[in-house]
């Protein structure tokens, strides 16, 4: 990187002098997003080559890998924990973000009285802490205060009503649908912003032909919002390959019950830190940290260099 | 006539549907702040009402503010939140006034290496920071957390405050350097007053997931001194599942800051991301 670059005339024979303030502004900055950002992130991905052979430090190449995958004390966690993240990733896709962009349809109306109030109610929780968020919904959801019971009984579905949280095929459902409770925000705010940024000429060019109503957002306006979409599952993707903390709040660092809402980050957590009789493991930590280091990074690039270069982008 | 009555029906459902959510979203914390001043008997047998001139009864709150450490839990996120922004603030306004004001080799470069961590989170890196943090001794500290936040704000600070400081006019800033400013007096006295609006956009933006994060003060900065809210509301609940004053209690502690700077900051926060500061 440079950081205090030299600078010459394009024609060479005048010399400015040294610009010293460029590096200036620039040290700082650099320094601590270096060392506190850049090099642990490389030395995680170094890491996950070595294991601790006899004591000492030994490169073994793509073996932890390996051992992640394959081996049966390790693999079945993994994968485990790869396809909850995965259904995890799937359910916000197909919940949280058609609602946020339904919500901020309904927002962008024009002359809609109490909008100002709707959208601090509705991003609020994005707002709180993921223990408040975790606990509240423990209790909500707990048989024991009989909140949920009682309100799906004033609708009639009290039948249906199960401990959903400790039951393992439906615990992973609860923790997801609580995650998009939370974050349902974010969407709506970007596509709120990029429909808000639709200039009146084309809504009204649109009026004029008699395109109003539902088939003007499907012909007109999702089109024009098509990158704001792009964008919130980019953001979508990065943010589950990497959550933790909900699911530790909620289910603890077991992701029980019987594991069935482990996902990569508490896997990470376990291995690393290790858990009541599991002792923490470094290089296996590692590992798991440069699994979830690719799939980020294949999904970003998937993002940056395939479906941002298809969409279409309108300019005005 | 019939069109009129039509876009009425429409309104109308649109606001039961956005009313819907809203009540979806306010409702658990309502919840929790209510049944928070009640006594327990009242909690369990009538959840759903407000506290009355018999029920209420504010022992939980006794409980949480006599066992655990909670000013100096409030202390620690305060000084971590701060410090933190501060940093940000002040080394992310200088690498983008850097990286728009000047052209110099390897300008590009450096900004896309500032542009990685937008997208790729540093919790990744955890192992080798605590590894770092131990060799250097900052385990336990408050400066870990600091250098945490900043080094994870900084990217996004750099991309907004560069996109914004691209429009602060070139001959304002000429005019400032025929009068004999130097390059730091036009940052620090034309420029950075000039930004004020996203840099409280910016400030904003990297305040929440600073005082919301579990995960670094539960790895670099766990001891009793160095807590923050949001772990010590953690650690503190799951001590007193069974006594639900406390537990709600707690909890309602833990979202008062979190509403209060909402409601200061939710203009700022919604107009800063309405005017596609973050696009």
């Amino acid at each position: 990187m440079t950081d205090i670059p030299s600078s010459h005339d394009a024609t060479g024979l005048i010399k400015r002098p040294k610009r010293w303030h460029i590096g200036v502004f620039l040290l700082p900055a650099f320094i601590v997003y270096s060392a506190v950002m850049i090099l642990p992130l490389i030395e995680t991905l170094r890491l996950s080559l070595f294991n601790t052979v006899d004591g000492q430090s030994t490169f073994v190449g793509l073996g932890n890998f390996k051992v992640l995958f394959g081996d049966e004390r390790w693999s079945e966690d993994f994968w485990n924990a790869l396809k909850n993240n995965v259904i995890f990733f799937i359910i916000h896709m197909l919940v949280q973000n058609p609602i946020g962009v339904a919500l901020a349809a309904m927002l962008s109306i024009q002359k809609l009285r109490f909008a100002a109030f709707y959208r601090t109610a509705i991003f609020l929780p994005t707002l709180l802490s993921f223990v408040i968020v975790g606990f509240i919904w423990k209790l909500i959801l707990s048989p024991i205060w009989g909140v949920s019971p009682y309100l799906m009984d004033l609708v009639g579905l009290k039948s249906f009503f199960s401990p959903w949280l400790g039951k393992p095929n439906s615990a992973l459902i609860a923790v997801s649908l609580i995650s998009v409770w939370q974050y349902v925000g974010i969407p709506m705010m970007l596509i709120y912003a990029a429909l808000l940024n639709i200039p009146e000429e084309v809504i009204e060019a649109a009026e004029c032909d008699g395109v109003t109503g539902w088939s003007q957002f499907w012909k007109i306006k999702l089109p024009l919002i098509l990158p704001a979409i792009g964008i919130i599952s980019i953001l979508t993707f990065v943010g589950n390959f990497n959550a933790f903390d909900l699911v530790y709040t909620v289910q603890g660092a077991l992701a029980g019950p019987d594991g069935a809402t482990d996902i990569l980050g508490t896997l990470l957590y376990r291995t690393f830190f290790g858990f009541q009789l599991q002792l923490g493991d470094r290089s296996m930590g590692a590992t798991i940290a440069t699994v979830m280091f690719l799939i980020i990074l294949a999904g970003v690039s998937l993002y940056l260099f395939v479906i941002q270069r298809r969409i279409r982008r309108y300019q005005f | 006539m019939s069109k009129a009555r039509h876009s009425l029906t429409r309104t109308g459902l649109v606001h039961l549907a956005l009313i819907g959510y809203a009540v979806i979203s306010i409702f658990p914390v309502f919840l929790t702040l209510i049944n928070s001043m009640k006594d327990r008997n009242a909690i369990f047998r009538n959840p759903m009402q407000v506290p009355t001139f018999e029920t209420f009864d504010l022992v939980g709150y006794t409980t949480v503010l006599g066992q655990g450490d909670f000013a100096t839990y409030f202390q620690n996120s305060f000084i971590v939140t701060v410090v933190s922004i501060a940093l940000v603030l002040l080394f992310g306004a200088m690498a983008a006034f850097a990286l728009s004001e000047y052209r110099f080799r390897g300008n590009m470069l450096m900004g896309l290496y500032l542009a990685i961590g937008i997208m790729i989170p540093i919790r990744l890196g955890t192992v080798a920071i605590l590894q770092g943090m131990v060799a250097t001794g900052l385990v336990n500290t408050l400066t870990a957390l600091v250098l945490v936040y900043t080094a994870q704000g900084i990217p996004l600070a750099v991309f907004i405050l560069s996109e914004f400081m691209r429009t602060v006019s070139d001959d304002l800033k000429n005019a400032g350097r025929i009068d004999g400013l130097s390059e730091y007096s036009i940052f620090f006295r034309l420029v950075l007053p000039l930004v004020r609006p996203a840099m409280a956009t910016v400030a904003v933006f990297t305040m929440i997931p600073i005082w919301n994060d579990l995960w670094f003060p539960l790895i670099l900065a766990p001891s009793e001194a160095t807590k923050t809210v949001t772990l010590g509301s953690q650690i503190f609940i799951g001590q007193f599942v069974t006594n639900w004053n406390a537990v709600l209690a707690a909890l309602s502690l833990a979202i008062l800051p979190v509403l209060v700077l909402y409601f200061i900051f939710s203009r700022q926060l919604i107009r800063g991301i309405t005017s596609g500061a973050v696009k």
